[in-house]
C-alpha cells in the first residue's frame, strides 16, 4: 500500500464470552492511553458470561475521539466466528489476525484487499507460557503490524499481572515479544496503520460514565448507597464499595430494589447524603418509593443506567427509552429532578450536582445514562476530573447551631415563599419531627383537610418551578446558522458530534442541541434555542422519540424530522450523516 | 409503672383514628412506658411505621417519627440505623405491612441483625382496608376475601424469625401493655434486630380472635422454668398456638455482633456525622489519588 496512516484506526477484538475480550481490549486500550494516544471505546456483549459471541471496538487518534466509528481496519479474531461476523465491517487495505489452527478460508477475503494472516498464536503461548496467554499473544502481534512500540504493552502486562505473581508476569511479557517479534518479521512495515507513541502528550485517565458518576458522587459528600445488582447500572456501586474504608461511604447491597431505595430514603431522612443505582426495571421497582420521597420531601439520588426494553428487553446494550418514564413514574404529582449526562466529564459532574439539587430541592433526583454512556471507556485529561470545582450545597439543612437557635417548635414542613422548608437532621431535641406519606400539615400531622391540602400541593410544586430556574439551556455545538440542527440528549451526543464535524468538513452545514437538564425542562430557554434553528433532527436511541415529545409537550414546537435506533446498538457518526444524507428519514413523527 | 422518665414527654396533641377499644392503644401506651422506663428523649429515637391502623402510631407521639409506605417500614430503619447508629430506631407495623407485603424484608432483617427494635401489631386482619385475611389470619378464617374460609396455613413469625437467624424474638399480648412494656424494654437493651410479635385485637372487623379468646390462651414464660437461650425450646414454643399461646421472650441470644458493628466504614464515624462536617469546598487533595487507577 502506498499511503500508510498513522495515529487514526480502529481495532476491533471478538471472541466468545469467557475469552478475555474485555479485560484484552481495556488492557489495549490501556497501553494505547499510555503512549499519549486518544481512546475511545466501545464494548459489545451479550448476557451470559460463557459463549456467545462478544467484541471490543478502540477508535484512536491523536485529538480525542468521541464515538465509536467504523471501518474497522484491524481485527483481532479470537474464534473463526469472529471474521465471518465483522468480514464488513472491515475497510479495505484492513488485516485480520486469528490463530492458525482455525479453519478460515481466506480466498474472499484476500479478494477485498485485506491482510489475513493465520499466526501460530496458540504454538507461542504455549511455548512460553501456557495456553491461557493466546490473547496475549494475540496483542503483541497485533503491536507488532502496527509498528506499536511494545513497551507500552508489555507495562500493561507487568500491573494487569502483577497479583498473579512474577512467574506469570515474566511468561506473558515472553509471549508478547514473541508474536511481536513474529509479525514485525512477516509483515515489516506492508501494513498500512501505523501506531506511534505522541510526544509530549499528557498523561490521561481511561475512564467510563459509571466510574465518573461514581467519582462525582463521592467528592460531592455521597456516604451511604444501597443498590441491588443491574447491569448496567453495577459499577457504580461497585466503585464506590471498593473505596478504601477513610472515605467513610457506607454501601449496602439490599435483597431487591425496593430494598435498596428505601434504605437510600432511611438514611436520607436520617440526614446522610444517599443514592441508589439501577437500570429501567429496577427502576419499576423503586417508584412507589421515590413517590414517598417526593410526598416526605426526602432528598434522593437515583441513578438510572437505561438498557434496552421492555422487560427484561436487551440486558447488555444501549436503549434512551425511560425518559418519560422517568418524568412521569409513581401515583401523584411531585416535584423530581431529572438530568442526563452526555459525555463522560458530565457524568462527573451529575454525579455530585444531584446531590445539591437532591438537597436544595428537597426532592428525588434522578441521573439518566444508559449502558452506552456507562461502560464505554474514553481518555480524559486530569484536569476533567476536577474536585477543586466541586461544591457542596446543602440547601436549607439546619445544623446543630441552627436548631439550637430555634425559638418557636419546630415546623419540619413549613410554608414558605420558595416552597423549600428548613430541614433538621433528626437528633437535635428542638428539631423533633414526624413525617407522613399521607398528606400533612405544616408539623408533619396528617390531616386531609381541604385547605391545607392545597396550600401543601402548592408548596411542593412550586419547589418545580424554583428548580426550573437553574435548570440548564440546551448547548449548541456547531455553527449558529447550521442548516440542520441535531437535537439530542444523553449518550448519543458523541455520535451526533462526529457526525456533524463530518459534515461541515465536507462542506455541509450542521450543528447539534445537547439537552442534559430534563425535567424540569427549562421551557423559555428551550423555546429560544429552538426557534433559532433551521431544521431539526432528533436524534434518539429509542422507538418514540421521547425528547422530541417533551419538548412539544413543553414548548408547543415539533422537531422537523425524528432519526431513531432500537437495535441497542448505539449510533455511529457515519450513521447519522448518511441518514441525513437521505431524502428520507426512517423514523417516527413526534 | 414508675418509669425514670414522664412518659406524657411523649404525648401528642393529635386526634387518634382508632376505634374505641383498639388493641392499638395498648401499643402506643406500652411502646411510650419503655422508652420512658429507658429514659430515652424524644429527639433520641426514631419510630418507623407502614401503613395500616396501627402505622399510624407514630402521628399520636412526640418523637422523630416516618410513617412510610405498605410493607417498606424496615429497609427504611435499617438504611437510618446505619446513617446513624447513635439514634435509636423502633419499627412499628402490621401483621400484613411486616409479614405480607413486606415479608422479604422481614426475613432478611432478621438474619442481617440490625440494630433495630420492631414491634408487630399483629390482629390477624386487614382492618385498615375493612377486614380481609391476612398472613397470619387462621387456616379457615372467613373474610370479605377468604369467603369461603382461608385456604393458606397461617404465617408464623415466632419460626420464621428463629429460622432466619433473629436474635431477639418476643410475644406480648396488647390487653398487658404493661408486660408488652417490658418486652419493648428488653428488646431496646437487646443488641442486635428484635422482634416482638404483639397479639392485638381489632375490635371491628375481627370477630373471631378477641381479647376473650386471646385471654383464655395465653400464658407467661416467665411463670415457667423456660431457657429462652434454646433453640431447639424456642422451635417448640413457636408452634403452640391453638389450645396455648406463650407470652414472653421466645429466643434470646446476647453477644453476637450486629450489622452495624460489622460495617467497616462505621468503625470510626457515621455518614450523619461526617456530613454534619461537610464543607462548602471539599479538599480536592483527599480525592485526587482516586485517579491513578485511570492510568
Amino acid at each position: 500500500m502506498a499511503d500508510t496512516i498513522t495515529n487514526d484506526m480502529s481495532i476491533m477484538i471478538g471472541g466468545d464470552a469467557g475469552q478475555g475480550v474485555e479485560s484484552s481490549g481495556a488492557g489495549f486500550c490501556l497501553a494505547l492511553a499510555r503512549a499519549g494516544l486518544h481512546v475511545f471505546a466501545l464494548q459489545d456483549y451479550r448476557s451470559q458470561i460463557r459463549g456467545g459471541h462478544n467484541f471490543y471496538q478502540i477508535r484512536l487518534g491523536e485529538r480525542p475521539r468521541y464515538s465509536h466509528s467504523d471501518p474497522v481496519h484491524l481485527l483481532i479474531a479470537l474464534t473463526p466466528e469472529s471474521v465471518a461476523l465483522h468480514l464488513d465491517n472491515l475497510a479495505e487495505g484492513g488485516a485480520v489476525i486469528f490463530p492458525d489452527k482455525f479453519q478460515i478460508d481466506e480466498a474472499p477475503l484476500k479478494q477485498r484487499g485485506l491482510f489475513v494472516d493465520a499466526l501460530p498464536l496458540m504454538a507461542i503461548a504455549e511455548e512460553h507460557g501456557s495456553r491461557l496467554m493466546v490473547n496475549t499473544a494475540a496483542l503483541g502481534a497485533a503491536a507488532g503490524i502496527t509498528e506499536f512500540p511494545l513497551e507500552f504493552m508489555e507495562s500493561v502486562i507487568r500491573d494487569n499481572f502483577a497479583r498473579k505473581g512474577e512467574q506469570i508476569v515474566d511468561s506473558n511479557l515472553k509471549v508478547a515479544q514473541a508474536a511481536y517479534t513474529l509479525a514485525r518479521e512477516r509483515y515489516g512495515s506492508d501494513f498500512g496503520y501505523r501506531l506511534r507513541p505522541v510526544d509530549g502528550a499528557p498523561k490521561r485517565m481511561l475512564i467510563n460514565g459509571n466510574e465518573a458518576i461514581a467519582m462525582g458522587a463521592l467528592a460531592g459528600g455521597c456516604r451511604f448507597i444501597s443498590a441491588y445488582p443491574m447491569t448496567p447500572g453495577t459499577s457504580v456501586f461497585e466503585w464506590l464499595s471498593a473505596l478504601p474504608h477513610e472515605y467513610g461511604v457506607v454501601i449496602k447491597h439490599a435483597e431487591d430494589e425496593i430494598a435498596a431505595i428505601c434504605m437510600a430514603i432511611g438514611a436520607s431522612f436520617a440526614g446522610a447524603r444517599s443514592m441508589t443505582t439501577t437500570s429501567g426495571g429496577g427502576f419499576c421497582l423503586m417508584v412507589e418509593a421515590m413517590g414517598l420521597a417526593g410526598m416526605t420531601e426526602v432528598p434522593l439520588v437515583i441513578v438510572e443506567a437505561q438498557r434496552g426494553g421492555p422487560s427484561t428487553g436487551l440486558p447488555t446494550r444501549t436503549e434512551q427509552s425511560d425518559l418519560l418514564f422517568a418524568i412521569n413514574a409513581a401515583q401523584g404529582e411531585f416535584p423530581r429532578i431529572v438530568t442526563a449526562p452526555g459525555t463522560i466529564e458530565e457524568c462527573f459532574e451529575a454525579g455530585w450536582r444531584a446531590f445539591n439539587l437532591a438537597e436544595k430541592y428537597q426532592c428525588p433526583v434522578i441521573v439518566m445514562t444508559d449502558s452506552f454512556l456507562a461502560s464505554s471507556l474514553r481518555t480524559l485529561e486530569l484536569d476533567a476530573i476536577d474536585f477543586a470545582k466541586v461544591e457542596i450545597d446543602r440547601g436549607a439543612t439546619l445544623t446543630y447551631e441552627d436548631l439550637d437557635q430555634l425559638t418557636d417548635g419546630y415546623r419540619r414542613f413549613e410554608l414558605t415563599e420558595s416552597g423549600i422548608s428548613p430541614r433538621a437532621i433528626p437528633g437535635h431535641p428542638k428539631g423533633v419531627f414526624a413525617a407522613a406519606s399521607d398528606e400533612h400539615d405544616e408539623t408533619g400531622h396528617i390531616t386531609e383537610e381541604s385547605e391545607n391540602r392545597v396550600r401543601m400541593m402548592q408548596k411542593r410544586m412550586h419547589k418545580l418551578a424554583e428548580a426550573e430556574t437553574e435548570m440548564r439551556a440546551p448547548a449548541l455545538y456547531g455553527p449558529q446558522d447550521a442548516e440542520v440542527t441535531l437535537v439530542c440528549w444523553g449518550s448519543t451526543f458523541g455520535a451526533c458530534r462526529e457526525a456533524v464535524d463530518e459534515i461541515n468538513a465536507a462542506g455541509g452545514s450542521a450543528s447539534v442541541l445537547k439537552f442534559a437538564d430534563l425535567w424540569p425542562l427549562p421551557a423559555e430557554a428551550t423555546e429560544r434555542a429552538l426557534r433559532a434553528c433551521r431544521r431539526t433532527v432528533a436524534v434518539e436511541q429509542n422507538y418514540t422519540s421521547q425528547l422530541a415529545k417533551l419538548i412539544r409537550m413543553t414548548t408547543g414546537i415539533d422537531m422537523d424530522r425524528t432519526l431513531n435506533k432500537y437495535d441497542g446498538r448505539p449510533f455511529a457518526p457515519e450513521e447519522i450523516a448518511a441518514a441525513l444524507g437521505q431524502e428520507v428519514v426512517s423514523g417516527h413523527k413526534a | 409503672m414508675v418509669t425514670r422518665l414522664d412518659p406524657k414527654v411523649f404525648d401528642a396533641e393529635a386526634e387518634v383514628s382508632w376505634c374505641p377499644g383498639c388493641g392499638d392503644f395498648g401499643i402506643l401506651r406500652a411502646l411510650k412506658l419503655a422508652l420512658a422506663e429507658l429514659d430515652i428523649q424524644p429527639h433520641q429515637v426514631l419510630v418507623v411505621s407502614g401503613i395500616g391502623c396501627g402505622s399510624k402510631l407514630p402521628d399520636y407521639m412526640a418523637i422523630n417519627g416516618y410513617m412510610t409506605i405498605h410493607g417498606r417500614p424496615l429497609p427504611i430503619a435499617t438504611g437510618a440505623k446505619l446513617a446513624n447508629p447513635e439514634m435509636h430506631v423502633v419499627v412499628v407495623n402490621g401483621d400484613g405491612d411486616s409479614y405480607g407485603i413486606g415479608g422479604n424484608h422481614f426475613v432478611q432483617t432478621c438474619r442481617r441483625n440490625p440494630n433495630v427494635t420492631q414491634v408487630v401489631e399483629n390482629n390477624q386482619i386487614y382492618g385498615l382496608t375493612k377486614g380481609q385475611y391476612s398472613p397470619t389470619s387462621d387456616k379457615g378464617f372467613v373474610t370479605t376475601t377468604s369467603p369461603d374460609g382461608a385456604i393458606e396455613l397461617a404465617f408464623n413469625p415466632m419460626a420464621v424469625a428463629l429460622a432466619a437467624g433473629a436474635t431477639f424474638i418476643a410475644r406480648a399480648f396488647s390487653g398487658e401493655p404493661k408486660h408488652m412494656a417490658q418486652m419493648i424494654v428488653e428488646g431496646i437493651k437487646h443488641r442486635g434486630y428484635a422482634l416482638i410479635d404483639v397479639l392485638q385485637p381489632c375490635v371491628t372487623f375481627n370477630r373471631v380472635n378477641t381479647y376473650d379468646w386471646y385471654r383464655k390462651r395465653i400464658y407467661h414464660l416467665e411463670e415457667e422454668s423456660y431457657d429462652a437461650t434454646d433453640r431447639e425450646a424456642a422451635w417448640t414454643k413457636a408452634h403452640e398456638w391453638e389450645e396455648r399461646i406463650p407470652l414472653g421472650i421466645l429466643y434470646r441470644i446476647e453477644g453476637l455482633p450486629t450489622y452495624e458493628d460489622q460495617v467497616p466504614t462505621l468503625a470510626d464515624g457515621s455518614p450523619v456525622g461526617r456530613l454534619m462536617e461537610l464543607t462548602k469546598r471539599p479538599r480536592p487533595e483527599q480525592y485526587e489519588s482516586q485517579k491513578e487507577q485511570f492510568f
